[in-house]
């Protein structure tokens, strides 16, 4: 890997969806119409997809950005979601009347800061990408403007985010006092020349960089504003971010402590291992109890969020690719899940309580049944993706030593599928409601999404060779 | 010459005030006046650290994050105006729609 001090032919990717961002951006000014808008937004992430395909790989910009393998597999899973969240969002913000241009400038500029993230090799370039990541979905959060609960959670997710990012600065400053490094290759060399690993400054700052992180994959015990915002937020906003940012978190919360706090190895795998064990626990026991749907997939998130930290723990090259297998596989279950709450909508309102989904077997048998896959995949029955996901975590961490966590990760597995397979028996198992029996909505861009993640999740379910063969070669060169 | 430990100390100050205020005050916009005391703890702690270093880095990353707290700055108080408008409220024990 050769160190230039800027080549912009690394950064391609991120260059198109720059262009592409400020584009959707004018093109909203003249042209709202949700056909426009979407196909233009498509195009522009099909663009990025062909630049990224060519890309080469190395350090540039002074060694602030790195491609690699695991960016460049990072960047797949956003841009997935991505594209499968602006094939659900047309008709529903259309059904509400807030169909604005600036939606899609935004869901592409939250897609270009953590496409940066997953690239950033350095402490700068990672919290510009992470307030690009944030600022864009924290008005995503609120798009709804007129509704409450919207605004809501815009101000949770605001307040917690940028509470965490406080808490990611300072952490930042005391590595950069402790080392006199930004770049986080440097800051491993440094930590281990000067032996700092029993400093209590860089203990704090190390407790400051799990608590930053654990926000934004909401891991228990910094989880609190996850059920809020990913219940008032738009639903199709929901999808997006209880995988992209979450996605997102995960490459960089994985580089920084691999690369970066590798010399304290020992320190943050004890952290992380408690983190890992509350968030499965806080995230799979609250669910129980839930009976919104919105706000059960976001307990059920954060539970993922603990199963895919035992990838992280694990430290092992093998334990990486299985995150970012996970990651990927996440976006297609979790976005075909949200995809099917987007089609059940009625003319405006949200189908949000488990209550709405009873006896769906009988008025909706194609909806059930994709519900029931996807309810499937996540809690990890064969042959859905779910199950390989889930697997290879596993494995990644029995192979590092850690079999109690694996232990926990697989009884807590096991509650899960209570509240997943409640929701396949209200639809399946019960009569429906007497004014359940509404037409669906014909959105054909939203059944190419289900369909799209119904796709993924059977096929990497079948084949899981496809996902594991990319992310086995793209871990060999992080 | 000032020693580097008494900004450092200052800073550490300054942060924990923000935090305090962050999680005691109700009003969103002193919650979020201690969000911007919080990120100028951390100026403090960089410039200071970045003259002592001798190294330009630390300065460039107060550059950038002077930049973006002003762009969280705009999407706040947007947040809070679309709040205002709906609720008249800016309490937060007020605005809690959703909890469970």
């Amino acid at each position: 890997m050769d160190l230039e001090l800027w080549n912009l032919a690394y950064s391609l990717p991120e260059l198109v969806m720059t262009g592409g961002s400020l584009f959707l951006l004018l093109l909203g000014v003249f042209r709202s119409g949700r056909h426009t808008m979407s196909v233009a937004t498509l195009l522009v992430i099909g663009i990025t997809a062909l630049s990224l395909r060519n890309v080469p790989e190395g350090v540039t910009f002074s060694g602030m950005f790195v491609v690699d393998g695991y960016s460049n597999f990072f960047k797949w899973v956003f841009l997935v979601s991505a594209a499968l969240t602006v094939l659900v969002s047309g008709r529903y913000l259309e059904s509400r009347q807030e169909n604005h241009g600036e939606y899609y400038a935004l869901l592409t500029s939250a897609t270009l800061g953590m496409m940066v993230m997953a690239s950033a090799a350095d402490l700068i370039s990672l919290y510009v990408g992470l307030e690009l990541m944030a600022l864009s979905t924290y008005v995503l959060a609120g798009f709804l403007r007129n509704r409450t609960r919207s605004n809501e959670s815009a101000l949770k997710y605001f307040l917690m985010g940028s509470f965490s990012s406080g808490l990611l600065l300072y952490a930042i400053s005391l590595m950069y006092g402790f080392t006199g490094k930004t770049s986080l290759t440097a800051i491993a060399a440094a930590v281990s020349d000067g032996d700092l690993a029993g400093n209590p400054l860089v203990m704090v700052a190390l407790l400051m960089f799990v608590a930053a992180f654990g926000f934004k994959i909401a891991a228990a015990p910094f989880h609190m504003w996850a059920p809020d915002v990913y219940e008032g937020a738009p639903t199709p906003v929901t999808a997006f971010m209880s995988v992209g940012p979450k996605a997102a978190g995960f490459a960089v919360l994985a580089r920084v402590f691999t690369v970066a706090l590798e010399p304290l190895q020992t320190e943050w795998t004890q952290l992380l291992s408690v983190v890992a064990v509350f968030t499965m626990a806080v995230g799979n026991v609250i669910a129980l109890s839930q009976t919104n749907i919105k706000r059960m997939l976001a307990y059920s998130s954060i539970a993922h969020a603990g199963y895919a930290l035992l990838g992280v723990i694990a430290g092992t090259a093998e334990g990486l690719s299985s995150v970012m297998n996970y990651m990927m596989i996440y976006a297609f279950m979790n976005i075909g899940a949200f995809s099917v709450l987007i089609l059940l909508d009625r003319q405006g309102t949200d189908v949000e309580q488990l209550e709405d989904l009873k006896g769906l077997s009988k008025t909706k048998p194609v909806l059930a049944f994709l519900m029931l896959i996807f309810m499937f995949s996540l809690t990890g029955i064969p042959p859905t993706a779910g199950f390989i996901g889930k697997f290879y975590v596993f494995v990644a961490a029995l192979k590092a030593g850690h079999t109690g966590l694996v232990i926990w990760a697989v009884v807590f597995s096991a509650i899960s599928a209570y509240y997943y397979l409640r929701v396949v028996k209200l639809m399946y198992m019960e009569a429906p409601a007497p004014e359940a029996t509404g037409p669906v909505e014909v959105s054909l861009s939203t059944r190419l999404a289900v369909t799209v993640a119904l796709a993924g999740v059977l096929v990497i379910g079948l084949y899981p060779d496809i996902l594991l063969g990319v992310s086995m070669t793209a871990r060999q060169l992080f | 010459m000032v020693p580097l430990s008494w900004y450092m100390g200052l800073s550490a100050a300054v942060f924990s005030i923000g935090i305090f205020g962050f999680l005691t005050r109700r009003n969103i916009i002193i919650m979020f006046m201690s969000i911007e005391l919080m990120l100028n703890a951390v100026n403090i702690n960089l410039v200071a650290m970045s003259h002592y270093l001798q190294d330009i880095r630390g300065q460039v990353m107060v550059m950038f994050i002077i930049a973006v707290a002003a762009a969280e700055a705009a999407i706040g108080l947007a947040i809070i105006i679309a709040i205002f408008r709906n609720r008249a409220t800016v309490h937060v024990d007020e605005i809690n729609e959703m909890k469970g």
